[in-house]
């Protein structure tokens, strides 16, 4: 299955939709990381040295912490991603959906080492490769997994019409693709959004033979309908 | 009950959730209002029931986000208290190093074989040390050590910081490697371990023959109590990992290496807290101006300290 959606069911029985990211987005994301790290290594570099010897020892456990624990503070205090992972849209998160901890995020970023050899991420990428989650040596070990970030859904945007009850009780699906249909319709040809609405007679009643535009204004009455504008 | 009286019965509710969620997202250490968990609790009802009547996909989306974020805050990991890091230092850790003890042991005797059979074998084949570390390397590291040489009492207190920075960024680094490769059937600590055996035996059995023991081993027993032993607790933990995959028992190899890589990075935190207290000595006390004698008694009563902790710390219950 090339699916990538993970349900996950919480304790009070709701469900989570989790979209495990491969690694093609990660390792974009970890670019971007490396080079805000350089970034900042160079910013750090030029008051430190003006600050002798001392300064340059401040500077090696500033770049300690850095290489280390920066994707640790990102992912656990910033909403579980890196200003890398924000950027690609990617999130870290439990196997069970729950937002990363200190100690999954410490053990899979330790682990980014063996990830990295024998060059380049080279065991990481095998790894993701052969898991059906994308999991890298880290995540196996932290039991963590890498998302999509759910794009922000405020609600439908369906244009305003007299709505019609639909004569027949909907199901969720059903409900979903009529309100997707009445989404979409400025995005179509007039001639392509009656043809569609022909797949919907029986449910709206009007005839496929018609030229169309009477099923089209059913079905997007069944849509206002639906969203409570009666 | 039709969807407009159910919006109405609830909407207050939500609407609480709403502000409840607002505020926790907005300050991530802030504490949640003490009816929030039942509040969300209600709303993931709601959301069931309004599935379950199809009042509609837009009230089903509005709920089902309000429960999501909901679900990342009430979920959300709390920061661990000062409490806890007192009792992990004062018993957890030392326990869990003694529950480790095989694992321990292995690590002592891969790291400390290569480390004594190359100091017993330089001082009679000098050349051997070569085989390990470049000669620039051998030379500049047996010269630190000479009678006048740079790490002669008195340096300033400038330098000793660098070689703070130094330590902390090279030596824990080298003990996070050595965990991290662990996960690779323990190959990759075995590897650091024997390597690091290798290279600290020969650069002390190189001193050795040139002579300047005398100035090496009242700096290096100090620090030397923390960092050898940390570099062995390192490896046991990559060594948890590796034997996880290899051997993994009554469980699946991802679920046994998920309970390894709880118990390892107990290990490794108390490793990191040796290193950095290694790090301090290494820096500000081993190089000191003070008589050898004093800091070879200074530096036996640490290694007793160590050997004492592991040994005894956390075992009376409740300590």
């Amino acid at each position: 299955m090339l699916d990538t959606y993970r349900p996950v069911e919480t304790p009070e029985g709701v469900e989570i939709g989790l979209r495990v990211a491969g690694p093609v987005p990660r390792l974009f994301a970890a670019a971007i990381d490396l080079v805000i790290r350089v970034v900042a290594y160079f910013v750090l570099a030029i008051p430190a040295s003006l600050l002798g010897d001392g300064g340059v020892g401040l500077l090696l456990v500033g770049m300690f912490l850095m290489e280390w624990f920066y994707p640790v503070l990102f992912e656990v205090r910033r909403g579980g991603a890196t200003p890398g992972k924000r950027r690609l849209g990617l999130l870290v998160l439990h196997r069970d959906g729950t937002p990363v901890g200190w100690m999954g995020s410490i053990v899979r970023n330790l682990l980014r080492f063996a990830d990295f050899l024998p060059a380049a991420y080279g065991f990481g990428i095998a790894s993701m490769l052969i898991d059906r989650d994308f999991r890298r040596l880290g995540d196996l070990a932290a039991g963590t997994v890498v998302v999509h970030r759910e794009p922000e859904m405020a609600g439908y945007r369906v244009p305003k019409g007299p709505s019609l009850r639909p004569s027949v009780p909907l199901d969720l699906d059903e409900q979903r693709a009529v309100l997707d249909y009445a989404e979409r319709l400025g995005t179509w040809s007039e001639a392509r959004a009656a043809e569609l609405a022909g797949l919907a007679a029986p449910l709206t009643g009007v005839p496929r033979t018609a030229d169309g535009v009477e099923g089209v204004k059913h079905l997007l009455g069944i849509a206002n309908w639906l969203l409570g504008r009666r | 009950m039709s969807r407009e009286v159910f919006e109405k019965n609830h909407e207050l509710q939500w609407r609480a959730l709403e502000g409840n969620l607002a505020r926790l997202e907005k300050s991530r250490g802030g504490e949640a209002a003490p009816d929030f968990p039942e509040l969300y609790r209600q709303v993931c009802h709601h959301l069931a029931l309004a599935r379950h009547r199809r009042y509609g996909a837009d009230l089903e989306l509005r709920l089902n986000r309000l429960v999501l974020r909901g679900h990342q805050q009430l979920y959300r990991s709390r920061a661990g208290s000062l409490a806890a890091a007192l009792r992990f230092a004062t018993s957890d850790f030392p326990r869990l190093v003694r529950s480790e003890a095989k694992l321990v042991l292995l690590s002592l005797l891969l790291f400390a074989g290569p480390l004594i059979a190359m100091l017993l074998a330089v001082p009679w084949r000098p050349e051997l040390a070569l085989s390990v570390l470049p000669p620039a390397t051998v030379e500049q590291m047996g010269q630190q050590y000479a009678p006048d040489g740079s790490l002669k009492a008195g340096r300033p207190v400038d330098s000793d910081l660098l070689m703070f920075g130094y330590y902390i960024y090279n030596n824990i680094g080298i003990a996070f490697r050595t965990f991290a490769s662990g996960i690779l059937g323990g190959l990759g600590s075995i590897f650091f371990l024997v390597y690091n055996g290798l290279a600290i035996g020969a650069v002390t059995g190189h001193i050795k023959y040139m002579g300047y023991q005398g100035n090496f081993y009242p700096f290096a027993i100090g620090h030397g109590a923390f960092e050898l032993t940390a570099i062995v607790l390192a490896g046991a933990a990559g060594l948890r990992l590796g034997l996880a995959l290899l051997a993994p028992g009554r469980l699946t190899r991802g679920e046994s290496l998920l309970a390894a890589g709880r118990r390892a990075i107990g290990l490794v935190y108390g490793v990191a807290g040796m290193l950095t207290i290694a790090a301090f000595l290494e820096a500000f006390w081993s190089p000191s101006a003070a008589p050898a004698m004093v800091k070879l008694i200074v530096g036996g009563v640490l290694w007793l300290y160590v050997l004492f902790y592991f040994l005894v710390a956390g075992r009376s219950y409740g300590s």
